[in-house]
């Protein structure tokens, strides 16, 4: 190529790259060589999940590096085959994408360690540890991306490895779950497919950094209404927000406990992640414009998923809507779109990854222990493993964001930014959430936990490995809700980069555009 | 469907078959073809022995089973774009040696690695599914 007579820098990046700019791409490239391993291997149960831990652990330091990264030079990008942006594909790094890959990435380790335990011989035969591996090729791509087709490819291979996983030992219950699961995604899918079709038929580009610049100079003239609302739909549906909520309780207590615990802590975030990375960096004009339109639907959410938590007996089914809850939290801060309503969503669906994923993996402690998961049959918890009880305690003070845990900031943030605009209603509203969830989970403990059973429990073992990765995660929340202040700093620096993209705009396009 | 003509002739034409999916692969390079494509033609050729001979005939005949092939198969594509990580170079730029084997100048590339690891994708994954549905229409 060298003695090619034509220009090509206009077309090719010529300068060689830095190998640490490789860490943008290697956390989905890692798991897509990790997962095919691991597909070649299907029939070596024993081997899977020591390849498997040992891969996501790598996973975790490659997203810390490129945290470190990214905190010391700014986004950075990577350009695919080096055609340059706009043409070619673009992944670019920011801090938001790599706190919430970081987060993710943290989940789904303590998952695969959880899983040694929770997934027997058939789960595994069927291809847990690949449709993880996969799963997690999906998310980190989804995070790390600047081009609006790729994200939907990469939400394409994470909703194909939840399909997997969501069906790992073909009950028809699971089926059942399965297919509503599918179903709604599928249209939000399509929805986010034919809206970026008329994206791209109105900029002509998918680079997001191209889109925020084209936008933001021709924003008298293209409708750009239409498209916000069509992602805010979209995406809204991913997130599971009120009205398009139901596929969520439909679904999420039929799988195998660990495989509903990643996607409670994953999938509705990664809805999040595209609604902030859309909403506020592309269209942030036409965000304000909706402003109204989103704070109702965080609101119903709320207050929706604070009632389903109340009103269901399955613990599985109470922990769905307490999700539901937090994406009410998130879409509030959303519909703020200050600094301080962003982060808070930042901060809240960083918060609720961690902690949701932990009660999940609690609620399969509690069958395993009870043998049920029905809150009119369950009970004397707390004389079976006081160790157990205590550490279920912390996480449902956290996700009721009570203070000293990590959901109580994100709340005071939402709720100062919402106080600073006037909008008393919305404070009230995720305060009274606070309230209704905290109800609705301390009944959990008081009639699981602190009831006497109504006979003696079988003396069942908690396997360390089911344990472990629960206090983990309890210390991850413990911690970040007693020392908040570097996270807080870093998901301040995160949403301003989200409000302001000029640095992203910077990375993709290093000459100007 | 199972005659002795079709029989006969089967292994025959699935030969016939592979060969020209493997012609059609290397081809796509610079001509119409490629890995997509050439995957779907030796999926056929293994679905027409399947029809003839039984789905057992063709587990036998691929040897690893079909998942694996595919998993090898986005192992290598894979694979084909890490490698310009030692050239300081993005990920899944072109790479090309020419070696000279026997006075004939061959080009290589790692996008020809990448596009036979689609082509493993594709006869892996299809093959997979055709012969569940060929199995169930037994049961």
């Amino acid at each position: 190529m060298a003695e090619s007579p034509a220009d090509l820098s206009a077309a090719l990046l010529m300068t060689p790259v830095p190998t640490a700019d490789w860490l943008v791409v290697l956390p989905p490239a890692w798991c897509i060589l990790a997962g095919a391993v691991l597909l070649m291997l299907r029939k070596s149960l024993h081997l899977q999940a020591w390849l498997a831990v040992p891969a996501l652990a790598i996973l975790v330091v490659l997203d810390g590096l490129l945290l470190r990264h990214v905190l010391a030079n700014g986004p950075v990008t990577m350009v695919m085959g080096r055609w340059l942006p706009p043409f070619g594909i673009a992944f670019t790094a920011d801090l938001a994408g790599v706190l919430f890959a970081l987060a993710g990435a943290v989940v789904a380790l303590a998952g695969a360690v959880y899983a040694l335990a929770d997934i027997d011989g058939s789960a595994r035969r069927y291809g847990f540890y690949p449709f993880l591996l996969l799963l997690m090729a999906g998310v980190s791509g989804a995070f790390l991306t600047g081009d609006v087709f790729n994200l939907y490819v990469w939400f394409e291979v994470l909703l194909i490895a939840s399909f997997g996983l969501i069906t790992l030992g073909s009950e028809p219950r699971q089926i059942d779950g399965a297919i509503k699961y599918a179903f709604l995604n599928l249209i939000a899918t399509t929805l986010f497919l034919v809206t970026t079709g008329y994206l791209y038929g109105i900029f002509g580009t998918l680079n997001m950094a191209d889109i925020a610049v084209k936008a933001a100079a021709g924003r008298d003239s293209l409708p750009l209404m239409t498209l916000a609302t069509l992602y805010l739909l979209a995406f809204g549906m991913k997130a599971a927000a009120f009205p398009v909520n139901f596929w969520l309780p439909a679904s999420y207590h039929t799988p195998r406990i660990v495989v509903a615990a990643l996607f409670a802590g994953l999938l509705t975030k990664v809805g999040i992640y595209a609604l902030l990375r859309t909403l506020i960096m592309l269209f942030p004009v036409e965000r304000e414009e909706l402003s109204f339109v989103i704070a109702l639907a965080g609101t119903a959410t709320m207050i929706v998923g604070a009632l389903g938590a109340l009103g269901n007996s399955d613990i599985r089914r109470v922990l769905g809507y307490v999700v539901i809850s937090g994406i009410g939290v998130m879409l509030a801060g959303l519909s703020l779109g200050s600094p301080g309503g962003v982060g808070g969503a930042i901060f809240y669906a960083l918060h609720s990854m961690v902690v949701m994923t932990a009660l999940y993996m609690a609620a399969g402690l509690v069958g395993r222990l009870a043998g049920s998961f029905d809150l009119n049959r369950l009970g004397g918890l707390y004389g079976r493993s006081a160790l157990f009880s205590a550490l279920s305690l912390v996480l449902f003070f956290a996700a009721s964001g009570l203070p000293p845990f990590s959901g109580f900031w994100p709340k005071v943030m939402v709720a100062k930014a919402a106080l600073d605009i006037g909008a008393w209603w919305l404070v009230a509203a995720v305060f009274l959430t606070g309230f209704l969830v905290t109800i609705a989970l301390g009944r959990v403990f008081a009639l699981a936990y602190w009831r006497p059973a109504p006979e003696p429990l079988p003396a069942t073992a908690i396997p360390a490995s089911l344990l472990l990765p629960l206090a983990v995660l309890m210390a991850l929340t413990v911690a970040f809700g007693l020392f908040p202040e570097a996270l807080l700093s870093t998901i301040q620096a995160a949403a301003q980069g989200l409000s302001d993209p000029s640095a992203y705009i910077g990375s993709v396009f290093p000459g100007g555009t | 469907m199972n005659t002795l003509i079709f029989r006969t002739v089967a292994p025959f034409l699935t030969a016939l078959m592979v060969l020209f999916s493997l012609f059609v692969l290397l081809r796509g390079h610079n001509e119409p073809g490629g890995g997509f494509i050439g995957g779907l033609i030796a999926v056929s050729a293994l679905a027409i022995f399947g029809i003839a001979n039984g789905i057992a005939a063709v587990r036998r005949a691929l040897w690893f089973h079909p998942m694996a092939i595919s998993a090898f198969g986005l192992f290598i594509a894979c694979l084909a774009g890490l490698m310009s990580i030692f050239f300081a170079v993005p990920f899944m730029t072109g790479l090309w040696i020419t070696p000279v084997i026997l006075g004939v100048e061959i080009p290589l590339s790692s996008v020809m690695l990448f596009d036979t690891g689609v082509y493993l994708v594709v006869v892996g994954s299809i093959t997979s599914i055709a012969l569940a549905l060929e199995a169930g229409d037994d049961a």
